[in-house]
């Protein structure tokens, strides 16, 4: 298995990471204009607001794009899930045979823990 | 205001060494600044603006301006990545234009490839494993703000750039194939080229049966790791038509970042979409006219970006494009990369840009070697991608003219 670095947690984002020790994904949404964005904010990087707000997000996504690179247990897949919220996320595809995946295939959050650090998102097969 | 005719390219040097050992990231900076002052005619002392990015150590500017004695009235350190120098010629036509300088030297150098060499030979002595290749352009910054939510899913650059393929051969029906006639093309034309790390000409079937280095991208999708460096002359054009040389013509520019719109993700356009459109409507030209396209070449799939942002075919049609020998010289519709490009040629510091501009020259110039040399060779293109195309990276474009 691949060691997941731990995430370098500014303030700005620290309750993303506390929540994804919970087992909850959050997303950042704009009061003000109603956009989602990633990576999280406190500055709207569509409106410029700072009236954003933490919502949890349903976990459900959607295969935009991925790459394997590595050999046997050390192989990791690096990919783009799109939120059903609408942000898309750089992320890693795991439980499942990357020879398997199809983009636009549906996908559901996962954790793993980190190298030291806070618990890490990322998606399966849902 | 334009920069159509604001300036010149009299200079352009490229650094022999593929391997810089003994040799000094300065060294190597102060060696491209000479032979582009020699093949201009200029002498240092004509140097009054001075640019780099960020392969230059220490403080950049006045660092090297310190090494070489530069007494300079300008500098500029915009720092994108390998799409750095190409950015700063029109920079430097811009300054010239405003009447800040005359002469304008602009270096990148580098040597990952020795430096790798020299880690490795480390790490066996002290009995550990040897290091991996030193990609990134620089150490993690603690305080990037998207560094949190990527480095732990692992971007290697080349999964990052494959993530693109893979896309593009979703919406398109891209093949590897076709992203492999580009590594065709790009190493017919680095047989002639004595300087080129891989001067064998490969075939269609050598490149997709290649070690898969991030799926869906081979190992030789990707370009070569190198050391040495270029440099440039940009000159007020008065001082241009005073030396012997042919007229190089700045007549167009564009430059433009993309980044990860807040998660608005779409990996089917680069900021080439945007850098390109500029360039020619600054040079009040069409793609059509290109005659030789520098096309930055980290990977396959960033010249089929650029082939289609930049307006030599639609959207899509980057894959039929390139087939059919389109990209080579004496055979194709665009001759690209006659020096091998960054594919087969040479990659110095990680970051292609000023080879880029070094080729678009000799061509323009006639001074290309004759197997790949364009007839009679009138406007240019020159493009990079300095960054990641996947993730965030800035796009500059020139178009050049010889008088």
């Amino acid at each position: 298995m691949r060691t997941i670095p731990a995430p370098k947690v500014l303030p700005e984002t620290l309750a993303w990471w506390q929540a994804a020790d919970e087992g909850r994904l959050l997303v950042k949404r704009c009061r003000a204009c109603g956009e989602h964005h990633h990576y999280p904010r406190d500055i709207c990087p569509f409106c410029l607001s700072d009236a954003t707000e933490w919502v949890e997000a349903s976990g459900r996504a959607t295969l935009y794009s991925y790459s394997t690179m590595g050999k046997g247990e050390a192989a990791w897949t690096l990919a783009y899930a799109t939120l059903d919220e609408g942000p898309t996320l750089l992320t890693n595809i795991v439980d499942v045979d990357p020879a398997t995946l199809a983009i636009g295939q549906r996908l559901r959050v996962v954790f793993r823990a980190s190298d030291g650090g806070h618990a890490v998102p990322m998606f399966a097969p849902a | 205001m334009s920069l159509n005719g604001t300036a010149a390219i009299v200079g352009a040097y490229e650094h022999p060494t593929r391997q810089a050992d003994g040799l000094s990231v300065l060294r190597l900076h102060a060696d491209v600044a000479k032979g582009a002052l020699a093949d201009a005619g200029l002498a240092k002392s004509d140097v009054d603006a001075y640019f780099c990015a960020g392969d230059a150590p220490g403080l950049g500017t006045t660092t090297v301006a310190e090494y070489l004695g530069l007494k300079l009235r300008h500098v500029d350190s915009t720092e994108c990545g390998g799409s750095a120098p190409i950015l700063h010629v029109a920079h430097a036509a811009a300054a010239i234009a405003a009447g800040r300088c005359n002469v304008a030297l602009i270096t990148l150098a580098g040597r990952p490839r020795a430096a790798l060499a020299e880690a490795e030979a480390r790490a066996a002595a002290a009995g550990g494993k040897p290091g991996r290749a030193p990609l990134a352009l620089k150490p993690p910054d603690p305080d990037a703000p998207e560094l949190a939510f990527e480095l732990p899913y692992g971007p290697a650059t080349q999964n990052l750039y494959a993530m693109v393929a893979r896309r593009h051969m979703h919406e398109f029906g891209t093949t590897s194939e076709q992203l492999a006639c580009i590594k065709v093309a790009a190493s017919t034309h680095a047989q002639h080229n004595p300087n080129a790390m891989l001067r064998k000409l490969v075939t269609v079937e050598e490149v997709v049966n290649s070690p898969l280095v991030a799926d869906p991208l081979h190992r030789l999708d990707c370009c070569v790791m190198s050391d040495g460096g270029g440099a440039l002359i940009v000159a007020r054009p008065e001082i241009a038509r005073s030396l012997k040389r042919p007229l190089v013509m700045l007549r167009g520019s564009g430059e433009a970042p993309k980044h990860a719109m807040g998660g608005k993700i779409d990996l089917t356009y680069s900021a080439a979409a945007w850098s390109g459109p500029a360039a020619f409507a600054e040079a009040g030209i069409t793609p059509a006219q290109i005659q030789y396209a520098s096309l930055y070449d980290s990977f396959t799939i960033t010249v089929l970006m650029q082939l289609e942002d930049l307006g030599f075919c639609r959207k899509g049609e980057g894959g039929r494009f390139v087939q059919d020998g389109n990209l080579i010289a004496g055979v194709g519709r665009l001759p690209f990369n006659t020096d091998g490009g960054g594919l087969c040629n040479n990659h110095p510091a990680n970051r292609g840009g000023v080879t880029k501009v070094i080729e678009a020259v000799r061509q323009l110039r006639g001074e290309a070697h004759p197997a790949v040399q364009v007839k009679d060779c009138r406007w240019a293109l020159a493009s990079g991608i300095g960054g990641a195309l996947a993730s965030r990276h800035t796009a500059a474009t020139l178009i050049l003219e010889r008088l």
